[in-house]
């Protein structure tokens, strides 16, 4: 079978890193769109950061440079200090309402 | 064999995010959400970037997660009810368009990207350390600073929010 052979000697196409990129990105607006748990709705958004991370290191691959790695970094970086300050201001939220559906902290509305 | 290891990870990235979505318990989400991390550092490694697949090790599954486990622990949350009035407009409307969307992406990625080249392991290195640290430390230094500045506001933010009253 040396056509077989042949496909697996061969490399996995750029496309299909990106497809699996769109379909956990995807995924994750679902979660953020279908939950109700704060907690949760937060953990969609990190689903999302590290979809667009693989698209990234993908065309970082395609084009040969490292500048998508360096934003994949960066991306990183603000993930984290974004997920510091949402977390405190759950635990802020959770303190004050003792809730963490996000169905009954609405506040702001009307 | 590259073949084989995306198809393996890229099938445990997959059902690991079906999972964070479908699991009602928050701490059930955060261990796929682990696993959906883990995986992906697999791939970040099949496609050159050594640098950023241990520091979504370290900084994704360790510290991050580390930290939404914490805070799940610490609010005792449990799974959350179904009862209740929900809003379902978001749903009503959002779901039609990100499958709109999905189809629009997928079929824009196999289209235009038909001839894009083939990702073979160690085909591209650039993405070591010492590649990643070159260019940190020159065309992106001004960033590079800036985001301390911004972990910096970050972390000042978080103790301000989290503290407890002292009146």
């Amino acid at each position: 079978m040396p056509e077989a052979m042949q496909v697996l000697q061969s490399g996995v196409p750029v496309s299909w890193y990106l497809i699996l990129s769109a379909v956990l990105f995807t995924l994750g607006v679902a979660g953020f769109l279908l939950r109700r748990s704060v907690i949760t709705v937060f953990m969609c958004i990190e689903l999302m950061l590290n979809a667009v991370n693989l698209s990234f290191v993908a065309f970082s691959n395609q084009h040969k440079d490292v500048s998508g790695n360096i934003f994949t970094f960066f991306v990183m970086v603000v993930a984290a200090a974004e997920a510091a300050v949402g977390l405190a201001i759950i635990l802020t939220v959770f303190k004050n309402r003792q809730t963490l559906n996000i169905d009954e902290i609405n506040t702001l509305k009307n | 064999m590259d073949l084989a290891f995306f198809f393996v990870f890229s099938a445990i990235a997959l059902i690991c995010a079906i999972n964070v979505v479908l699991q009602r318990h928050p701490i059930s989400s955060a261990l796929s959400l682990v696993g959906v991390m883990g995986s992906l550092a697999v791939l970040y490694l099949q496609l050159g970037g050594e640098f950023i697949a241990m520091a979504q090790i370290i900084v994704y599954a360790g510290a991050v997660m580390v930290l939404f486990i914490f805070v799940i622990m610490l609010l005792n949350a449990g799974a959350e009810s179904r009862s209740g009035k929900a809003s379902w407009t978001a749903p009503l409307l959002g779901i039609p368009a990100l499958l709109a969307f999905l189809g629009f992406t997928v079929y824009y990625f196999l289209r235009g990207f038909n001839n894009a080249g083939v990702v073979k392991f160690g085909g591209y290195t650039g993405g070591s350390a010492a590649g990643v640290g070159i260019s940190l430390f020159t065309d992106y230094l001004l960033p590079f600073e800036v985001t301390s500045v911004l972990i910096l506001i970050a972390i000042v933010g978080a103790i301000v929010l989290a503290r407890k009253e002292m009146d």
